[in-house]
């Protein structure tokens, strides 16, 4: 492998975390959505890189499918839902954006920890790509976890899924229906939550999931 | 057509009879048959056992179980001789329950159980691999579980069942555990192969203890006894027979399987949790007994005594084996196995008397008997006998056993560890102290049950129980005579075993004169059960034909001497209460933390005095209630998470998957 496939394909990686931190920025949700679509591209491109690196023609599906659905097609049916909802215009109170960071700092140094000694026998390609992976999948969790917001919430998903397919697609062999099937599972979620933000919506007046738990009922 | 297949078949006909038994259960009219091809099978198995006692070991692989690893079954000496307990005590118990099963009020729930409880039991001594024994171990536990359950809508039963499941299930996860460090090293489940692998000092030890727990929490080991008093009296009498005769035989079977056989070469530290645990529970179970008044708790109390003596000579074959003491060890072990033995007869025979007694007045309190040796004599005769050989009086077999343990109890100064030297000595005292509260105890359970006169108008109505249930106590009993009178037939049986394990044996007894048997070569002491037993009936005989010849045959029937107090009523006979209280005060004020209250009124008002009295199981309050109460409390915490926010949901699964990359990224 030359080196100038790696570079560029842990360049294209190492976009898709830097998109992760734009995202953990943002406070307001269309410049938030606007950074997922921009992540997804990203990650159709990485995807269509390695489609070449590997001369693997399959990944070309997967990267169309990443750059179609996620970067246009999600973004902008989510851009309708905010704008339904009416709020596109609402600034998310997000609790300390410098801790969130460092923490996101912390949790890709952490996952180059963990990936890159135990995969030291495969090649450089997969191992950069996989601890990439991973740092996308943290900092998509960390995203659902520090956000309160519905929306913010599904976009971290996204995002999180984003990191899944960049692993899936960083190894070598991983047949076409593996990702086509996790796309597709994400498509089907994005539709239930989303008609679930309606209902929410209608319910409670709100998009915070802190008002889910006045449907329990037990006085939180 | 080898022993190990015909068991085999045996286990396969007793889980077709309980498969029957689940279909036509219901109907009372099933319970005889059932019982009686219970009984067809377990003879026939018993009489393969016995003949396959001296035989080499022999091993069947078979395609069932787990797919690729199937089952392995394997029948050496000391599986043989604990067949011969397992299936000896069912078939006395089947015969046994053709008649009193006739009464039982739900035999659907009995029925299908009390086969698949025969062949589990039959399975886990067979076993050749440790996931069939803990098939067969599982399957055992559930089975008596259900047994127990049989009668559920009693409160009581239903927390005895309770108790039982988790401590069964207790029990399994320690040799669970145990059997996976032991295959980890073996590198299969297989025992041949477990027992070629010789664990680390390091795994053994743990494994050692793992066992000591599991297989000790199922047999009634002191501290972990708790659940048995509970559940043996729960279930019906021929299965409370069977619990407390067979299944704790078959956890000391586990135990010697795996510390004597698997985990290869002894430490000598082994023997002490081994040792201290059997004394403690021969002295705590018989001081329970002593207090008890329900007859069947009595009898399940002196089953954990007896555990411990068995425990106790256990642990001394350890110590003998680790010290390259085999004709020690050997005297020990045999102790050991003869006393399971033994302790299968005659506690099969004293529940079979309780359950006739119960099934005659319907009562379980012994307060609330009596006179029943006239109403019921053979079976009295019956429980007599068993009371005098679980008193381990001469001649009959519980002496035999118990004063082998002794004897080896005796060769323990030649142990080179100082440890050993001070602890075995002290074990022995226990030892003695629990033999002379035994015959205390059961005294008291014989005298009050059936001599005097009745206390209540259930014990007045009493009546001799059926037939078969007296055919059954009187081999039992018949048999603890003869294994009394010659020990030695009895010894040179499980002579293969003793060899097997610890590589001597006690010296052969059946040439020597007279039936004397010696416990070791050139010991000075021996014991003839013959001659003493001859004695014992010349002397009794003789002397009653020598006063009848005196005196005159004719019975004269007069007031006994009451005393001076010339109250006449049942109720001012000597109680089982009075004649514990001695000891009571001595012993159980301390270790029983036993405490009487008296209400006595003020002089002038009409209300009755009442004395109060309690007692308190050490285990319970000192370890059971403080778990129970911890567990409440770590439940009570943890009940929190059952009502947290999604976004704390979501951080609590992100903080743990991170927590869990960073053990990963820190370990190498």
């Amino acid at each position: 492998m030359h080196s100038l496939t790696f570079d560029i394909a842990h360049m294209l990686s190492g976009g898709l975390v830097l998109a992760s931190f734009l995202m953990l920025y943002q406070d307001r949700l269309p410049s938030l959505i606007n950074m997922l679509a921009l992540q997804a591209a990203v990650l159709g491109l990485s995807v269509g890189w390695q489609a070449i690196a590997q001369d693997a023609p399959h990944l070309w599906i997967t990267a169309a499918l990443a750059i179609g659905f996620k970067a246009i097609a999600i973004p902008m049916a989510l851009r309708r839902i905010i704008v339904k909802l009416d709020i596109h215009r609402e600034i998310e109170t997000v609790g300390g954006i410098g801790r969130t960071m460092l923490a996101g700092i912390a949790l890709v140094a952490l996952a180059l920890q963990v990936v890159l000694p135990v995969t030291s026998a495969s090649d450089a390609l997969a191992r950069e790509d996989i601890a990439l992976a991973l740092s996308v999948v943290l900092l998509g969790m960390l995203m659902m976890v520090t956000r309160r917001n519905a929306v913010s919430q599904i976009i971290g998903f996204m995002s999180l899924e984003n990191g899944i397919i960049l692993a899936a697609t960083g190894a070598r062999g991983m047949p076409l229906v593996v990702e086509i099937s996790v796309a597709f599972s994400v498509l089907i979620a994005f539709i239930v939550v989303g008609i679930f933000l309606f209902r929410i919506r209608e319910r409670f007046d709100t998009v915070d999931v802190t008002a889910l738990d006045r449907l329990r009922g037990d006085g939180t | 057509m080898s022993a190990l297949v015909f068991i085999a078949w045996s286990i396969a006909a007793l889980t077709g009879i309980a498969l029957l038994a689940a279909v036509a259960g219901r109907d009372i009219r099933a319970s005889a048959p059932v019982y009686g091809a219970c009984l067809a099978v377990s003879a026939a198995a018993c009489i393969a056992a016995l003949a396959a006692l001296p035989a080499g070991p022999v091993a069947l692989h078979l395609p069932l179980g787990l797919p690729g690893i199937g089952t392995d079954l394997r029948l050496d000496a000391l599986s043989a001789a604990f067949l011969v307990i397992v299936d000896l005590g069912a078939a006395a118990a089947s015969l046994y329950a053709i008649g009193y099963g006739a009464h039982e009020p739900a035999p659907g729930r009995v029925l299908p159980f009390y086969p698949a409880f025969l062949a589990a039991m039959n399975l886990v001594v067979i076993a050749g691999d440790a996931y069939s024994f803990l098939f067969g171990w599982e399957a055992m536990s559930l089975a008596s579980w259900a047994l127990v359950m049989a009668h559920h809508r009693e409160e009581a039963n239903a927390r005895a069942g309770y108790i039982y499941l988790v401590m069964a299930s207790f029990g399994t996860l320690a040799l669970l555990l145990g059997f996976g460090l032991l295959a980890q090293g073996a590198g299969g489940f297989d025992f041949a192969a477990i027992a070629a692998a010789h664990p680390t000092a390091g795994t053994a030890s743990v494994v050692l203890l793992l066992v000591l727990i599991g297989a000790g929490s199922k047999a009634g080991l002191a501290p972990l006894h708790v659940w048995l008093p509970l559940a043996h009296p729960a279930a019906p009498s021929h299965v409370s027979a069977l619990m407390s005769g067979v299944m704790t035989k078959v956890a000391i079977y586990g135990f010697i399987r795996i510390a004597f056989d698997l985990l290869g070469p002894a430490l000598w530290w082994w023997s002490m949790p081994v040792l201290v645990a059997g004394a403690l529970t021969a002295a705590l179970g018989v001081l329970h007994a002593l207090m008890e008044r329900d007859l069947k708790r009595l009898l399940a109390y002196s089953t954990i005594e007896n555990i411990g003596i068995i425990f106790l000579a256990l642990g001394l074959a350890l110590a003998f084996r680790a010290n390259a003491m085999p004709a020690a060890a050997a005297l020990a072990l045999t102790a050991a196995l003869f006393h399971a033995f033994n302790h299968m007869l005659f506690k099969s025979v004293l529940f079979f008397g309780a359950g006739a007694v119960l099934g005659a007045t319907g009562e379980r309190d012994i307060e609330r008997l009596g006179g029943l040796i006239h109403r019921m004599p053979v079976s009295s005769a019956c429980f007599l006998l068993a009371s005098v050989a679980i008193a381990a009086l001469p001649p009959l077999n519980g002496f035999a056993s118990e004063w082998l343990a002794f004897q080896a109890i005796f060769v323990s100064p030649a142990l080179p560890q100082w440890g050993l030297k001070l602890l075995v000595p002290a074990a022995g005292t226990l030892l003695a102290l629990a033999a002379a509260l035994v015959a205390a105890c059961f005294v008291r359970a014989f005298g009050i049950l059936y001599l005097g006169r009745p206390r209540t108008a259930a014990a007045e109505g009493a009546h001799e129980t059926d037939r078969f249930s007296l055919a059954a106590m009187i081999i039992l009993s018949a048999l603890c005579v003869a294994a009394g009178l010659f020990p030695g037939v009895v010894i040179d049986a499980l002579a293969p075993a003793v060899r097997l394990l610890t590589g001597g044996a006690m010296p052969v007894q059946g040439r020597s004169a007279w039936h004397t048997i010696t416990p070791m070569a050139g010991a000075s002491g021996s014991y003839n059960g013959l001659m003493i037993g001859l004695f014992v009936a010349l002397v009794t005989f003789g002397s009653a034909a020598l006063i009848h010849a005196l005196a005159g045959r004719r019975t004269r029937r007069s007031r006994p001497w009451d005393c001076g107090y010339p109250n006449p009523a049942a109720t001012a006979q000597y109680t089982a209460a009075s004649l514990s209280q001695p000891i009571r005060r001595v012993f159980a004020a301390i270790v029983l933390r036993s405490r009487e209250v008296v209400d006595m009124p003020a002089p002038g008002t009409l209300r009755a005095a009442s004395v109060t009295k309690t007692i308190h199981d050490p285990a319970w309050d000192a370890i059971f209630a403080p778990l129970t109460a911890a567990v409440g409390r770590v439940a009570g915490r943890l009940n929190q998470f059952q009502f947290l926010t999604i976004g704390q949901y979501l951080g609590l699964i992100f903080a743990l998957l991170v927590l869990l990359l960073i053990v990963v990224g820190v370990m190498p």
